[in-house]
């Protein structure tokens, strides 16, 4: 595809892979051990009334892995990198800093899209996983400490849920989502007019459109996923 | 070498230009004059290939470039030095990567060659480069970061046509006469066609060989000083009226040096 071809800039990919991935880690680690005690508390109570505490490892397994590790790790780095991209690209264009690209025959678009775009296609998958994985652990903690739940109940109940279905929608959710935030926040960035105010309101708007586009998206894909992989679920 | 013919421009309805047409020949040096938001600079821009008129040609050799393609505009590009109003330097980068963007992009010379060269533009435009080589643009003054843009203009291209929009607005009157100084060894020693946008008279008559005033979109005045001084055209004068006292002192030093 011309979009990718040459000149590839490598190191603005490796760069941003760097400040997404890494720069994101805090993020992700935070946001699931929380939300993933958060779940586990709140479930563990609800299954306790039914005698069914030890489902706690499936009801994690399943919903983090397709709906909530997905969308809260695309929510939060959609917040952050969205955010940062649009960001950067309207001050570069309110400086006059995209055109001076242009004047010297330089496409911007493969300059400064595509190591973007490319970076949240590699990373946002990854740190999904890790988020997913910290949430499960986090529910783990709570299983164990606090609903007394052995961990070995936890840790197979979990185990049976881990099958190509979930784990299939558990994947390509982030890499519809890095598309998502890559292409409306270098978007905003480029349309981006009207001095600092105008990078502000682009900005404010990127993360908007981004996480309920996200939201949104997440809703569909869980619907026609599930009719195309009923067997697989 | 370069012409405009009959170009209109504007923005969604609001016209900025209206039947544009003028040459530059080549080795000449063009001052486009004209109040604020009269669409000074959008003449570079349609230059440069970065929006295209509604009507009309922009022609450089004998090539539209509103025809072109985008891969054309950019091999034609590569023949143009601009430099932009703030200097529009890549924050991110230091001084050393600015001056040296252009062959970092788009040639395969060694780190240590493309180091040399910025090095000697840097000097060219008469900065000290190991003083402000590893410096961020923004920790330089407003006239350090024109000359470098002039410098990265220059390495970047090795032009026959530079444009400089504003050139001047804002500096102190030691780093304007700096700016100045250097677009005149520019125009002595590289020998390229010139168009500078500027509503500063004084330093448009330092440098220019003709100059245009545009007015409400329309080119009120296009040839020589001495007729831009005598027009009669009620734009021109409404424009020339506020720089009576620096074309007089212009006046004055010509005759002076004559």
């Amino acid at each position: 595809m011309a979009f990718f071809g040459r000149p590839f800039y490598w190191s603005e990919t490796l760069e941003q892979m760097y400040m997404i991935g890494i720069g994101s880690l805090y993020l992700i680690v935070l946001t699931g051990i929380f939300a993933g005690q958060g779940f586990a508390l709140a479930f563990s109570v609800e299954l306790a009334d039914f005698g069914a505490k030890n489902y706690l490892g499936r009801i994690m397994a399943i919903s983090i892995i397709r709906e909530l590790g997905p969308v809260l790790a695309g929510l939060m780095i959609a917040a952050r990198v969205a955010a940062g991209i649009t960001a950067e690209i309207g001050a570069m264009k309110s400086t006059d800093q995209i055109d001076a690209m242009v004047a010297f025959g330089i496409d911007p678009i493969r300059k400064l899209v595509v190591p973007r775009l490319l970076a949240l296609i590699i990373m946002v998958p990854a740190l999904t996983i890790l988020c997913d994985a910290i949430a499960i652990f986090g529910g783990y903690i709570i299983a164990v400490f606090i609903a007394h739940i052995t961990a070995t109940t936890y840790w197979s109940a979990v185990k049976e849920r881990l099958i190509f279905g979930n784990l299939f929608i558990g994947i390509f959710k982030p890499i519809v989502f890095s598309f998502v935030i890559g292409f409306i926040s270098t978007y905003f960035g480029f349309s981006s007019e009207g001095g600092t105010k105008g990078v502000g309101r682009a900005t404010t708007s990127s993360v908007v459109v981004t996480s309920i586009t996200i939201l949104v998206v997440n809703f569909f894909i869980t619907k026609v996923v599930f009719s195309l992989l009923k067997g697989w679920l | 070498m370069i012409e405009f013919k009959n170009v209109d421009f504007g923005y969604s309805d609001r016209l900025i230009l209206c039947d544009i047409s003028f040459k530059v020949a080549k080795n000449e040096s063009v001052a486009i004059m004209g109040p604020s938001g009269s669409g000074k600079s959008t003449i570079l821009r349609l230059l440069l290939g970065l929006e295209c008129p509604h009507r009309g040609t922009i022609t450089i050799d004998g090539m539209n470039i509103c025809q072109m393609k985008e891969r054309e505009k950019r091999e034609i590009r590569k023949t143009m030095g601009m430099v932009f109003q703030n200097g529009a330097l890549f924050d991110s980068l230091t001084v050393g990567e600015n001056v040296g963007y252009y062959l970092i992009e788009h040639s395969d010379l060694e780190y240590a060659e493309i180091s040399a060269r910025v090095h000697e533009m840097i000097g060219f435009v008469g900065l000290n480069a190991d003083e402000i080589i590893d410096k961020l643009p923004d920790e330089l003054s407003g006239g350090m970061q024109r000359r470098v843009a002039i410098a990265r203009a220059l390495l970047s291209t090795n032009p026959k046509v530079m444009m400089y929009d504003e050139p001047t607005t804002g500096l102190d009157p030691e780093s304007t006469k700096n700016i100045l100084q250097l677009m005149q060894k520019l125009k002595k020693e590289r020998e390229v066609s010139s168009l500078m946008v500027t509503h500063q008279i004084a330093d448009a008559v330092s440098i220019a060989d003709k100059f245009i005033v545009i007015s409400g979109g329309e080119i009120a005045y296009d040839g020589k000083l001495d007729g831009l001084i005598r027009s009669k055209d009620e734009r021109v004068v409404t424009f020339l009226t506020p720089f009576i006292e620096s074309l007089a002192e212009v006046n004055r030093e010509q005759f002076t040096s004559d």
